[in-house]
């Protein structure tokens, strides 16, 4: 099919198609060359090495995983039971699903964190941690985690299955554990690493509530060190291409496990 | 293998009565069909005996035993669907050994019971395979070893062979039957096919709006439909409406014989069915036979052996058709437009009060 849609592709989508990738391109060539320049006509890997040999960037990179962890976890506990739930007992909710897994892209994050700010309260081992930033990250990465689980769930008969498992004398944990959870498994893969991708980048909340994440140490730095910014930015390229390109191989593992209708 | 009794059934949804007061009793051992078209209740009947819809009123017994309130993981029933319901992420092996697992039978037990049920299905060299390397009916057949592998009392099948083409949906339905003759589980199976009814059923449940019209065996529902619905959905055939009139039918001016019209009260509204098979044909030479009728061919439909002939009763403006059955070389001397007579015996005509004649005349 993609054969076929290269085939029909005529010379104005060829032109677009150039055009996109110069765009996309020169700008993180420019980068990357930045990063690798060392004054004058001399380039090394100068910048690299200064990352490397940051005291802070280990802790601000830790952070940022951490973080990112934590929110995929509770993305995932809660949002897997509750699409599960309303895919087989309320269908009639989905036009709700739908909008709150929406909010988050028509809300702009600088009003999400005032908001979170007005709201600073709660038990003392959440407020004041940045584990409080795992709040603002859920919402960000909802919709995200939302569409990926949606498709997850519209690609296998959750009904047929989960009705199958219960004739065979399972009760809903069993049928969860052992059918649906595996047969999700790229849909799983994916809203993980996207969410890993979301929060490996984001920098407003981190930066109005004064944590030092990954993001806002990057920010940080390029206000001194130029180049090794730039060298930040492309090992953070990096990383989400990576978390992008492990959503595309488990979508791929997806299509070989059907039920997959 | 276990008796099935519903009691009483009703259920609505929407407001829209889906099931009305339904009783049916299936034997041990018993293969019932349920049988009626789209959106008559058979499948909500199913999935209430399965215990995936709770009736309004109404109880559901299993070997004498009120099931009703119990879930359906708690029932012992084995159901194979009409969608594709194998899990994805697992071997057929592990899909037939799936009831046992949870079960929590021991693993050389599961595996050997799984082993035993692909080998009965004839699927013993595809156990390693997934759902989605099998064909339609290799899965359906995987379904059904799966459903047995839980050693259900009772076998719940909702048109299990409808996604698949015609060849593989009669090897299919003929292997259904013998799996079910050689375990002896009690069986119930929803279709809309009346030829997969009549063919491996013991009993036929012919449905409508919600209500059994009859339940008796294929040969009885075939050569006495109860009334005119079950007359026009099993198999094909000619139904006349007119008036009783002692040994005979009379359709417009003419009076058809049908000895069954004796039973009905002289002038009575009633319906004349009549099958293709029954109906004999003869050319037109001079004087009608007694008992015969002169009638017109308006259409011959080629399917096969046979010839399939619409024949019109004169004088009725195309109103009346019926049937008949040629070999398919006899047929060609029937001509469309031709006068011809028609004869059948004056016992083959199933004769009914028609219900609607009531309606029709207010």
């Amino acid at each position: 099919m993609s054969g076929a849609g290269a085939n029909r592709m005529g010379p104005g989508g060829w032109t677009t198609l150039i055009l996109a990738g110069v765009y996309f391109v020169v700008p993180l060539a420019m980068t990357a060359a930045f990063s690798l320049w060392e004054g004058g006509s001399t380039y090394g890997f100068e910048a690299y090495r200064l990352l490397l040999a940051s005291a802070d960037l280990p802790d601000a990179l830790l952070l940022s995983m951490e973080l990112a962890l934590a929110t995929v976890a509770a993305l995932l506990l809660l949002l897997v039971p509750a699409m599960i739930f309303m895919n087989l007992y309320a269908p009639g909710l989905r036009p709700l699903f739908e909008f709150i897994a929406t909010l988050p892209f028509v809300v702009p994050a600088i009003a999400l964190v005032a908001g979170l700010t007005a709201l600073f309260t709660g038990p003392e081992w959440l407020i004041g941690t940045p584990f409080y930033l795992v709040i603002p990250y859920f919402f960000l990465a909802l919709p995200f985690a939302y569409r990926s689980l949606d498709v997850g769930l519209r690609a296998i008969d959750l009904t047929t299955l989960t009705e199958a498992g219960q004739s065979l004398g399972a009760g809903m944990g069993q049928i969860i554990r052992m059918v649906i959870l595996p047969s999700l498994r790229a849909a799983l893969v994916g809203s993980t690493l996207l969410t890993l991708a979301v929060v490996m980048g984001e920098f407003t909340f981190a930066n109005v509530l004064l944590f030092r994440t990954f993001a806002v140490y990057m920010n940080q730095m390029g206000q001194h060190e130029a180049t090794a910014a730039a060298a930040l930015a492309v090992v953070s390229f990096l990383i989400t291409w990576a978390a992008m390109l492990g959503v595309l191989i488990a979508g791929r593992g997806q299509t070989s496990i059907p039920g997959g209708h | 293998m276990a008796t099935v009794e519903v009691n009483r059934v009703s259920k609505s949804f929407a407001g829209r009565q889906v099931l009305a007061d339904l009783s049916l009793t299936m034997g041990e051992g018993e293969l019932v069909c349920l049988l009626g078209p789209s959106g008559c209740g058979k499948t909500t009947l199913l999935r209430i005996i399965a215990g995936f819809i709770p009736p309004e009123s109404g109880r559901v017994l299993v070997a004498g035993k009120d099931v009703t309130a119990l879930s359906p993981s708690a029932r012992r029933m084995g159901m194979v669907f009409q969608a594709y319901s194998l899990f994805p992420n697992m071997t057929a092996l592990d899909n037939v050994r799936f009831g046992p697992r949870v079960a929590g039978r021991p693993k050389s037990e599961q595996i050997a019971r799984a082993g035993q049920l692909l080998d009965l299905v004839g699927l013993s060299e595809h156990a390693d395979k997934y759902p989605h390397q099998l064909s339609g009916g290799q899965q359906q057949r995987v379904a059904l070893a799966r459903a047995l592998a839980v050693q259900p009392q009772v076998l719940l099948l909702d048109e299990p062979l409808s996604a698949l083409d015609a060849k593989v949906r009669v090897q299919l339905r003929e292997e259904i039957r013998r799996i079910q003759r050689e375990t002896g589980v009690t069986t119930v199976l929803v279709t809309h096919d009346q030829e997969e009814a009549l063919s491996i059923s013991d009993r036929v449940a012919v449905m409508n709006e919600g209500r059994l019209l009859q339940v008796a065996s294929p040969s009885t529902i075939y050569r006495e439909p109860s009334c005119g619905f079950v007359a026009r959905f099993i198999g094909s055939g000619a139904v006349l409406r007119g008036v009783a009139e002692g040994h005979s039918v009379r359709v417009a001016n003419l009076a058809l014989p049908a000895s069954a019209a004796a039973a009905h009260v002289h002038g009575a509204a009633v319906e004349m069915f009549i099958r293709p098979e029954n109906v004999r044909l003869q050319p037109m030479n001079g004087q009608l036979p007694p008992g015969a009728v002169g009638v017109e061919v308006r259409e011959r439909t080629f399917l096969g052996s046979l010839t399939r002939i619409r024949l019109t009763l004169p004088g009725t403006d195309d109103q009346f058709s019926l049937w008949a059955d040629l070999a398919s070389e006899q047929a060609e001397a029937f001509i469309p437009g031709s006068r011809v007579v028609a004869q059948w015996d004056e016992a083959a005509p199933r004769v009914m009060p028609d219900a609607d004649a009531g309606l029709r005349n207010g």
